[in-house]
């Protein structure tokens, strides 16, 4: 009987032990709480939107449906930060650049177009080249000329926001094609936001990414040991280049749905701090800031719990500018948690009881 | 306890998931004595040194210390209080700040610091104990022999009664371990006790009182080092009467294949930006040569020349006749050129990754980016390799940073058999490695050439080159001085050709 006990405290430790622990405690805190507060929270109703479409509403909806970009960005963000061991800061800028450049081709120069002046995949391809040009200039300075992330992208983060509204002139134009709308919203006739299909193939892409080539051996060996990884044929130089640019191509994704949205851009807030979400989003899926071993999946988590977050607090009729004051404390709880030396903590207090139990049973 | 007794560990057991790596392990230190902690890699003297120093927590048993009497340590900072120090392998102080800073770093009594004071005081401390250093010289600027004495000097003022030695000597070359010998036997004298942990014999013998020998995380014993010849030494760390090592040179060594005269590898003039002289080199199949110099001689930069490793200035290269290009340690790998590094916690080892994917790294590289092994083979082929080179390991998902530094350097070996490469370049496979693992390594190079495979082997130590090469170039100040075979292969020959060959 010991044995089936001490087994049993093994695969709890064990999974205490695992990096979805935190992710998974912090799901099922939030559900909690907000089970206790409100259990509406959880339903989902299927209703009319105001085309008169069915849609599904609620707000387990809205978490899948605004989470879905800080999703896409975790995606990146995780690449950049396991082989670079630092993070881009610029991606909310460069979400900007992108969006900028996507509406200045669809509505080519005016402000109030009565038609979109290209197609909208062209306006697309054009947004996924800006975002990867803005990634190969953070991954150039940060690989190339060894400048640590956070500086490199700086760079941009400072300046992002000006170059974006200098794309259009300063404009605000509106796209006048109602079909661009879906993407940020509903294709009439679905009711699943447009969002988490976009999410969701970003996802099984990077899945299949993951499964079919290298990228996740090499970026792990680069950052954990980049003079080991150049002795075994690998270009650590490249593999830090690539994560820069693979993060801008999820750039351009995230400023597709983002301008979706709203049909326009406003260019000092649009994805306003959402670099911070998305480092926290990798942090928060037990991801080494430092680099190196990652797990694709906990960032992904980690994405749509921070958006569980922010939606359970609206919910608590937080301000919207008081949300990041409520959310510090609780990244705090979490990111404290997930700490090596608090998790040693707790699996030697529950190593002191182990054999106390044990000693029990025989 | 008797009175020059200054540290007592009775029954000291520690278990970690799936290994019991201490059981019931003794051990004791008297005052002025050198002593002597071996075993085999895993053996459990990391295990037991961690124990006493608080980095890891004993599961049972006691530890006792003149003065203190029972102690529990749970820290660095626990042990370093009852004073007892630790100097590793591996350099652990700051490269970038200087040495007085360096021996103060974290002793401050409180936020002000007197830096002229606090150098006067290095200073004082290193002329005292001869050590080549000024307190405001940048520590980077130190030859490693003097970072290890840097450290051993923060350990004595600390006023350690007992200085743990874990492989001081391993990076140091002859000259410097005199030194560094020079040293411990000043601070025995003045009654510090030692636990020097090493892999060379010769060095047990040469500095050391008593010996206790560890295997398989339990006690063999404990001797006066005048009561242990050698041989019984290593038969106790074993565990068996050990093949005479000597005689491992025989049949197997020689390849005997219809193309054994066939040039595997040529280069011309060769010369990287590592600074050593362009040099001239060839290997023949199933050929085993090797570099040989002092430290810092230049052999490993001409190993990493020929792999791409350092950039190529200049010189042409020739795989099996044909001219090839290598800039880039790739290009070497696709012309089957293996190579083993010498520092293998930087170069080697990628620490948070599995045993497994270690071991894959190289082929899977080779393979390339669109080709990724799938899971059962690469299980398949990190079970042959960790089954065929012996490698302990708890399972292969095991992250390699937490096996014995032997087993790591099988790992790495395994990475590059795996490959199956035509020339495989072995820098210091054996450095840091019990004596039972350098003679399967030194037997599985013999193995591989008789099968057709061409080696280059370095080693420090120049009995191991003489057991396992056929032909060896000499380096001196980064220069090919020399190259000896046949009947020239002694330790005396090898000697005078380093030395300039008048004597």
């Amino acid at each position: 009987m010991s044995k089936k006990k001490s087994g049993g405290l093994g695969k709890l430790k064990g999974f205490v032990g695992n990096q979805l622990f935190i992710p998974f405690i912090a799901i099922v805190i939030l559900a909690v709480v907000n089970l206790v507060h409100d259990p509406a929270f959880f339903k989902v109703v299927l209703g009319l939107n105001n085309a008169g479409y069915p849609v599904l509403s609620g707000s387990l909806i809205t978490i899948l449906d605004y989470g879905s970009e800080l999703a896409i960005l975790a995606i990146g963000m995780t690449l950049v930060t396991a082989a670079s061991g630092g993070q881009d800061i610029s991606v909310g800028a460069t979400i900007a650049i992108a969006g900028s450049a996507m509406l200045r081709v669809l509505c080519g120069g005016n402000t109030r177009p009565d038609t979109i002046q290209a197609p909208i995949i062209v306006a697309f391809i054009v947004a996924c080249i800006v975002g990867m040009l803005c990634g190969m200039f953070n991954g150039m300075l940060v690989a190339y000329f060894k400048i640590q992330p956070m500086i490199a992208t700086l760079i941009l983060f400072t300046a992002g926001r000006s170059i974006a509204a200098w794309i259009n002139n300063n404009e605000l134009p509106i796209v006048p094609d109602p079909k661009f709308a879906y993407f940020g919203g509903f294709i009439p006739g679905m009711p699943v936001p447009t969002t988490v299909f976009i999410a969701a193939a970003c996802i099984i892409v990077i899945a299949l990414v993951l499964k079919f080539t290298n990228l996740g051996l090499y970026t792990q060996a680069v950052g954990i040991n980049g003079s080991s990884s150049r002795l075994n044929g690998i270009n650590p130089t490249f593999i830090k280049f690539l994560s820069f640019v693979i993060l801008g191509l999820c750039v351009a994704v995230a400023a597709l749905i983002k301008v979706s949205r709203l049909s326009t851009i406003n260019y000092s807030v649009i994805a306003k701090d959402i670099e911070m979400d998305a480092i926290l989003a990798v942090a928060l899926g037990g991801n080494a800031l430092s680099g190196g071993k990652f797990n694709m999946w906990a960032s992904i988590l980690g994405a749509y719990i921070i958006q569980f977050l922010t939606t359970t607090l609206y919910k608590f009729n937080v301000k919207s500018d008081a949300l990041a004051a409520y959310k510090a404390v609780v990244v705090i709880i979490l990111v404290v948690f997930s700490a090596p030396v608090v998790r040693d903590y707790i699996s030697r207090m529950a190593k002191r009881f182990a054999p106390a139990a044990k000693k029990e049973a025989a | 306890m008797d009175d020059k007794r200054i540290l007592e560990m009775r029954g000291i057991d520690k278990v970690f998931p799936g290994v019991r790596a201490l059981q019931g392990v003794d051990f004791s230190l008297n005052e002025g004595e050198i002593h002597a902690l071996m075993g085999e890699n895993g053996a459990g003297k990391s295990t037991l040194i961690k124990v006493l120093t608080g980095v890891y927590v004993r599961d049972g048993g006691t530890i006792s210390l003149k003065d203190h009497g029972e102690v529990q340590i749970h820290s660095p900072q626990d042990a370093q209080k009852l004073g007892i120090s630790t100097v590793y392998q591996e350099i652990t102080l700051c490269p970038n700040l200087t040495v007085a800073e360096n021996m103060f770093i974290g002793r401050g009594a409180g936020t002000l610091t007197n830096w002229k004071k606090m150098n006067e005081d290095a200073d004082r401390i290193l002329s005292s104990l001869d050590i080549p250093a000024k307190a405001t010289q940048q520590l980077a600027s130190c030859s490693i022999a003097v970072q290890q004495m840097v450290a051993i000097a923060r350990a004595v003022d600390m006023e350690c009664k007992v200085l743990i030695l874990d492989e001081p000597t391993s990076s140091l070359d002859e000259q410097e371990v005199e030194k560094l010998f020079g040293l411990m036997r000043d601070l025995k004298s003045r009654g510090v006790g030692i636990i020097f942990v090493t892999h060379f014999l010769d060095q047990v013998y040469e500095v050391c009182d008593k010996i206790t020998v560890l295997r398989d995380g339990q006690l063999v014993g404990e001797y006066e080092i005048k009561d242990l010849p050698r041989v019984q030494l290593v038969a106790k760390m074993l565990g068996k009467e050990m093949d005479d090592l000597s005689d491992i040179k025989g049949e197997q060594g020689t390849y005997h294949g219809a193309d054994a005269n066939e040039q595997i590898f040529e280069a011309e003039g060769l010369q990287s930006d590592a600074g050593i002289a362009p040099f001239d080199f060839h290997i023949k199949k199933g050929e085993v040569n090797g570099f040989t110099g002092l430290l810092g001689s230049g052999r490993s930069e001409c190993v990493r020349a020929i792999f791409g490793a350092d950039r190529v200035l200049k010189g042409s290269v020739k795989m099996k006749g044909k001219s090839i290009k290598i800039t880039k340690p790739l290009d070497a790998m696709k012309n089957g050129i293996a190579y083993l590094p010498e520092d293998r916690k930087d170069d080697g080892i990628i620490g948070d990754l599995s045993v497994r994917d270690n071991i894959i790294l190289a082929l899977q590289v080779l393979t390339g980016f669109f080709k990724p092994f799938s899971k059962a083979q690469a299980n398949a082929f990190a079970a042959e390799y960790i089954d065929k080179l012996n490698i302990k390991t708890a399972s292969a998902d095991t992250p390699v940073k937490s096996l014995s530094g032997g087993n790591q350097q099988k790992v790495i070996l395994a990475r590059w058999l795996l490959m199956h490469p035509e020339y495989l370049i072995l820098d210091e496979p054996t450095r840091g490695i019990d004596v039972g693992t350098k003679v399967d390594i030194q037997k599985l190079v013999l193995e591989l050439a008789s099968e057709g495979m061409s080696v280059t082997f370095i080693s420090s130590e120049t009995d191991e080159m003489l057991r396992t090469c056929s032909r060896l170039v000499v380096m001196r100040d980064r220069k090919v001085v020399g190259e000896l075979s046949g009947d020239d292969l002694t330790q005396n020959k090898i000697m005078s050709t380093i030395a300039g060959g008048e004597q």
